[in-house]
């Protein structure tokens, strides 16, 4: 019985969600996403943090880069080459690797707009139809599921993003995200990337 | 006096009391007929702009959301559940942080245009709940607990669970926000000593549920179209 147990508890290990990719830091998957998205995977220039975000989102993701529905000009760019040859099992190892990296946050925004930021993103701007971002991406901007954690992603990378879905890009992701930031105004963007910059 | 008073006044003045009373009853009469249009024609607009609004988080066609909150469907909704609710939101009878603002910018014809609309609407049930629970949900919906006191949610809700009037609509609600609402009934509801309303109906019901009761209960209304 107690060997028994043990065969369990050690096949519980080795099987448990901890992908084989752990463990080796440098394997050469990772090195190739680090190269841009930071050694620590916390984000460096216009590549987002990837530490933290949630898996099914990075599952998302990946599938529209090789999907090219996720067509914003850096994705196009970068993303969809380097995603091209992903076999669904590595995505998935890849996805649940930084999902479980701890996040930093990027702490660039603006601090005098933070507040501002803090109010649209936990009330929305009901007169102007703008809703609570809170309701869907959590109190602590810590996603769940397939949406995103914005919480301490780079002020520039929310920026653009919430930029590009008034813009047109990424339409293929479907609602409510082309709505909801196609009517934000430049300054509640400022806002809002400001504020979540600074949250952990 | 204001400016309006003032102007009349002054126009009396210049073209004599009996030609102004008419003047006065025309300008009126053409008043009320150019508000109401102007009143028909922007609410049009605002009300779309409002639908896009609540859809933005209650999902396309009103069908609810899994958010980081669980966003129910409204879709089908009975018009009085809905109109109650958001009063209870503004009255702290119901607490939610989110939707206390909402409420607070509703007008009351902006409120019946929306219930109007809603209730029209009828896309398909989210769906995502266990399958294995609907036939246990399904007995419970129909039948009751006798042994635990707990009535036939059908005996209220109807044998459709489409509801009526105050009585909500359960059909094709989400699955997590029925259990949510169903596990927090007694902190989220009823909150205002003062107000008491209906929510107080279901307290014992949600008491009285075990929680393996209550997923089966939204398993089967999550399913139903």
């Amino acid at each position: 019985m107690e060997h028994m147990r043990l065969k369990i508890a050690i096949l519980a290990i080795v099987f448990s969600a901890v992908p084989s990719l752990v463990g080796h830091a440098e394997s050469l998957a990772i090195r190739n996403c680090t190269w841009c998205h930071g050694t620590s995977a916390q984000g460096y220039w216009t590549a987002p943090r990837l530490a933290g975000q949630r898996d099914q989102y990075i599952m998302n993701q990946l599938m529209s880069f090789i999907e090219h529905t996720r067509d914003n000009p850096l994705s196009k760019e970068y993303m969809w080459a380097a995603a091209a040859h992903l076999s669904p099992q590595r995505a998935l190892d890849l996805a649940t690797y930084f999902s479980m990296l701890s996040p930093e946050a990027a702490n660039d925004g603006d601090k005098e707009l933070a507040a501002v930021g803090r109010t649209i993103y936990e009330m929305g701007i009901p007169d102007s139809n703008i809703v609570a971002c809170v309701a869907c991406h959590g109190p602590n901007a810590e996603g769940v599921r397939e949406i995103p954690r914005l919480g301490g992603l780079s002020y520039s990378y929310l920026k653009r993003r919430l930029e590009q879905w008034g813009e047109g890009y990424n339409a293929a992701a479907g609602p409510p995200m082309p709505h909801i930031a196609g009517n934000l105004s430049p300054n509640q963007i400022e806002a809002l990337a400001s504020y979540l910059s600074f949250v952990r | 006096m204001t400016r309006n008073e003032r102007r009349w006044r002054c126009i009396m003045k210049l073209v004599g009391l009996q030609s102004a009373l008419q003047m006065a009853i025309l300008a009126a009469v053409f008043a009320a007929a150019g508000r109401a249009d102007v009143t028909a024609a922007v609410l049009k607009r605002d009300i779309d702009a409002k639908i896009g609004y609540c859809e933005d988080c209650h999902g396309p066609s009103a069908q609810g959301f899994r958010g980081f909150f669980p966003i129910p469907r409204l879709a089908g909704q009975q018009p009085e559940y809905i109109e109650n609710q958001l009063r209870a939101f503004v009255e702290h009878r119901r607490t939610n942080n989110i939707m206390f603002n909402v409420a607070h910018s509703l007008t009351p014809a902006m409120i019946s245009a929306l219930t109007t609309k809603f209730q029209d609407l009828n896309p398909k049930p989210l769906g995502g709940a266990p399958r294995e629970l609907v036939a246990a949900g399904k007995k419970i919906f129909e039948d009751g607990i006798p042994d635990a006191n707990i009535a036939a949610c059908a005996a209220c809700h109807g044998p459709d669970a489409t509801g009526t009037g105050q009585i909500p609509r359960l059909a094709g609600q989400l699955y997590p926000y029925v259990i949510k609402e169903l596990v927090n009934w007694g902190k989220e509801r009823g909150q205002n000593p003062a107000k008491p309303d209906t929510s107080a109906i279901m307290s014992p019901v949600a008491h009285s549920l075990a929680k393996p009761q209550i997923e089966a209960v939204a398993a089967y209304v999550s399913s139903l179209k």
